[in-house]
This record gives C-alpha cells, sequence and structure tokens, in this order.
C-alpha cells in the first residue's frame, strides 16, 4: 500500500493542504479535489494542450506534472487567471472572432496566447501559429484563434490598428 | 463483433474499452525526492529496476500514463541544485543535467559557446513542455526522434555520469546504444554534459521535418563544419528519427570534407545517404520519406550554414 503524501500550495492566490497519491496529477488534482473544472483533461500524454495551467509563473502541462510535484508552488488556473482580468482582452478578441465552438481547448489557448504576448506584443501570424501549436483545437481550424490573438496584442497595445 | 473490433487492440489506449476500463492513468508508483546524490543512490540501490528517476517528466509520465513501464518508486531529483546551472570555463561548456529547455534557449552563454543548442530549442516540443523538460532527461530517455541526441553527437558532447563509487565521462557517440538504450548502468545518474565552447571558423545548424511543429521528428539533422572560406572541413552530420538512435552519417560527412558547397557535391551527399541511412517506416512516414527528408535537409542545413555571416 503507497501512502498519500501531505502537500501544501498555493492555487488562485489561496493556500491549499491537502494529501495526494504519488501517481495523481496536477490537472486531475485541481479538477477533482478542487473542483476547478475550467482546466480540461484531453489526451493525458502532452500532445493536445487542454490541461495547461501556470505553475510558479510558468506555463505547464498539468498532465505531466504530478501533484505532489507542486508541493511548495504557486498554481494558477483558468479560474484565477480569468478573474484577475489579466487575459480579458484575449477573452474579448475570442469571442468577437469566434475563436472557440466546442470551448474544450480554450482555457489552455487563452494562457498559452497569454505567456506569448507577454513574451512578443506584436507578434507574427507566423510566430502565434509556433507558440500555439502546442495546443489542439478540433473546431475552428486556427484561422480565427491566429486573428483573436492578433486583435488581442492591438487592442493591448492602445488599440490602433 | 470480435473480427472487425480486434484490429484496435493493436493500439489499446485509442480503443473505447481502454478509456472506460483503465484511462491513461499511470499504474501506482511511490515516490521519493531526495536533496542529496547520496540519497538518490541510496535509493537506486535500494530499489534497483522497480525505480526510475524523474526530471522533467515530459517523456516519463506521459509514458507512464500509458502504461509503457510501470516503475515502484519515481526518485525525483530536482532537489538536487548540484545538477543545475551553466558554466564556460577552459573551452568547455558545462550544462547541468536538470537546466529546462526554457534555460538554455534562454542563456546568453549557451547562445555564444553553442549556438546549435539554442537554435534547436525551438524545434523541441512545445512551451509548456519546454519549460519542465530537461536536457538531462531527454538524452538518458534516448528517444531515437528526440532532438538533444543528435546535437550531443554534432557537437562531440562529452556526458558527465555519477554513481556511488565516483564519476565517469562517456563520448555522446558511446552513450546511445538503441531504442530507450543509453550507456547507464544500474545505480547511475546523468549529471551534466560538457560541449566544447565553438571554435573560430567553426558554424553549426539544425533542422528538422515534423508532421506538426514541435512534434518528434521524422527526420532531424544537426550540423557542425569548419569553414576555410567556403571550403568545408571538420564536418559532423548527425540525424536523428531515422534508426534505433541518433547516428552520424559519416560517408556523407567524407564527401564534404575540403570541398566547397555546390550542385555536385550535394548530389554526392544525397548518393551517400541513400547509402549509409535505411530508415525504418513508422506511423509518421515510410522509410523512403525518411531517407528523402534527410536529403532535402542535408542541403538546407548546409546551404544555410555556408551562407552565414562570418562571426
Amino acid at each position: 500500500m503507497i501512502a498519500d503524501r501531505e502537500i501544501t500550495l498555493t492555487v488562485n492566490g489561496e493556500r491549499v493542504v491537502q494529501r495526494v497519491a504519488p501517481r495523481q496529477s496536477l490537472i486531475d488534482f485541481v479538477r477533482e479535489n478542487l473542483g476547478l473544472t475550467g482546466s480540461h483533461v484531453g489526451c493525458e500524454h502532452g500532445v493536445c494542450g487542454a490541461c495547461t495551467i501556470r505553475v510558479n509563473g510558468l506555463l505547464v502541462r498539468g498532465c505531466l506534472t504530478l501533484a505532489v510535484q507542486a508541493d511548495g508552488a504557486e498554481v494558477h488556473t483558468i479560474e484565477g487567471i480569468s478573474d484577475s482580468g489579466e487575459i480579458a482582452a484575449l477573452q474579448a478578441a475570442f469571442l468577437e472572432r469566434n475563436a472557440l465552438q466546442c470551448g474544450y481547448c480554450t482555457p489552455g489557448m487563452l494562457l498559452t496566447a497569454a505567456d506569448l504576448l507577454k513574451e512578443n506584443s506584436s507578434p507574427s501570424r507566423e510566430e502565434i501559429r509556433q507558440h500555439l501549436s502546442g495546443n489542439y483545437c478540433r473546431c475552428t481550424g486556427y484561422q480565427s484563434i491566429v486573428d483573436a490573438v492578433e486583435d488581442a496584442a492591438r487592442a493591448m497595445a492602445g488599440g490602433s490598428s | 463483433m470480435g473480427t472487425q473490433r480486434g484490429t484496435w487492440r493493436v493500439c489499446p489506449w485509442i480503443s473505447g474499452e481502454f478509456y472506460r476500463e483503465r484511462k491513461l492513468k499511470p499504474a501506482p508508483f511511490d515516490y521519493a525526492k531526495p536533496h542529496s546524490a547520496a540519497e538518490v543512490f541510496d535509493l537506486l540501490e535500494q530499489h534497483g529496476d522497480n525505480a526510475r528517476l524523474l526530471a522533467g517528466g515530459q517523456s516519463l509520465l506521459a509514458g507512464l500514463n500509458m502504461r509503457l513501464s510501470t516503475p515502484a518508486i519515481l526518485i525525483d531529483i530536482t532537489g538536487l541544485e548540484s545538477l543545475r546551472g551553466i558554466v564556460k570555463s577552459n573551452g568547455v561548456l558545462r550544462i547541468g543535467a536538470l537546466t529546462t529547455y526554457a534555460q538554455v534557449k534562454a542563456s546568453a552563454e549557451v547562445a555564444r559557446a553553442a549556438p546549435m543548442l539554442c537554435e534547436v530549442i525551438s524545434w523541441i516540443a512545445h512551451p509548456a513542455i519546454r519549460n519542465r523538460g530537461t536536457i538531462g532527461g531527454s538524452l538518458a530517455y534516448a528517444d531515437p526522434a528526440a532532438e538533444m541526441p543528435a546535437c550531443m553527437l554534432a557537437l562531440d558532447a562529452q556526458l558527465e555520469i555519477a554513481a556511488k563509487g565516483g564519476r565517469r565521462k562517456v563520448a555522446a557517440g558511446d552513450f546511445f546504444r538503441g531504442i530507450f538504450e543509453t550507456d547507464l548502468k544500474p545505480g547511475e545518474m546523468l549529471t551534466a554534459i560538457e560541449v566544447p565552447v565553438i571554435r573560430a571558423n567553426y558554424r553549426s545548424g539544425f533542422s528538422e521535418f515534423s508532421r506538426r511543429r514541435g512534434d518528434f521528428a521524422m527526420s532531424g539533422l544537426a550540423a557542425h563544419a569548419r569553414f576555410d572560406g567556403e571550403v568545408l572541413s571538420d564536418v559532423r552530420l548527425a540525424y536523428c528519427g531515422v534508426d534505433t538512435r541518433p547516428v552520424r552519417e559519416r560517408k556523407a560527412e567524407q564527401v564534404l570534407e575540403g570541398r566547397s558547397l555546390d550542385r555536385e557535391v550535394l548530389a554526392e551527399v544525397k548518393a551517400a545517404l541513400a547509402e549509409d541511412l535505411d530508415p525504418p517506416d513508422d506511423l509518421q512516414a515510410t522509410g523512403q520519406m525518411k531517407l528523402h527528408l534527410s536529403q532535402v535537409l542535408a542541403e538546407r542545413v548546409l546551404t544555410v550554414m555556408a551562407r552565414a555571416e562570418v562571426g
């Protein structure tokens, strides 16, 4: 019998202390233990990007990170990042451009796009495609997502187009 | 009914049954996070084959989720600070095994001393994976389609390995043995890589073909050569994705020795590759297609290198 481990971390600014099985992934932990179901579970082997979350300020795959590895970490999920208003411009652009249909990939797309805009305030379409290449969308064909990220970059730069 | 469905069983994780019965969850394992190398070696001794070292986990955890292996315990080595850091001294660039891809890419030291390692990162996986995946993890996992092992061959890197009894170094050319197979012995841990600092007149390049940007390569080429004016020498061409391990293409290297790049030489390089390379078919491409892509890569990468401004 393998003992659960106690982990202490902050999730969206709140301190969390819980016991987890070593094999539990961080994405299952935030979804099932904490009820934060905004991040999704897709392929569970690092290919699709639906489980994208932030650990200590860095984007990671929630399915390729164990909950025990997040002991002591600062975790942000789409819920926290949405509430803080950090990605409001991206969310508005996604809505405006119809950059989602079923919405399954959207939280991961938004976090990855935000990560790009943080380091590059006016990316080319090619750069946007490259940065989002690890996030699958099976509805839109990506065109409208790239449009939305471009729009958001312009809006964040001051609205001049 | 059984016969029609039977074919799906070849690949259980894409059958409905797999998702219903097992999901993509790893078998139970224990977890330890030691804070010194001595503790790691004790744990390795204690658990033997039942233990796996966990660094960034970006390949290992995917494999565990698919239950390709079922270790009894993961030894998380990310608490070992001695396995981090990038240091240049005496003509050698030393990169700690736990250095992430993102850290390699962001390092000005790496950009100057081993530009190929900076260039290759944008071909490896995706931003979220590059934030956790480590250079040592990639080498120890030894996926034949991974980019970093081929770069180690092209750069003539030395891999530093530690065990309870001490340390040893092994040349990249002797480290990779086969699919997921390396020279690492039970009880050993990869601790750092050492790459010779790029010398004057030398240039390097990397490119690959994959189905989607960031996926494993159908074929990838890491190239390193000396240029005296237009004349090449000391050429090293290392491919990934075309064999059971990264491979140097010595015939093609020989063709280039002492010559400058032109149509005729490139045709000879391609002919040499056709003689030397015999890539197996896989899900992504037939062997023939991989050979063709490898030939195209040779032309592209070498042409870019030949045109580069002399730094």
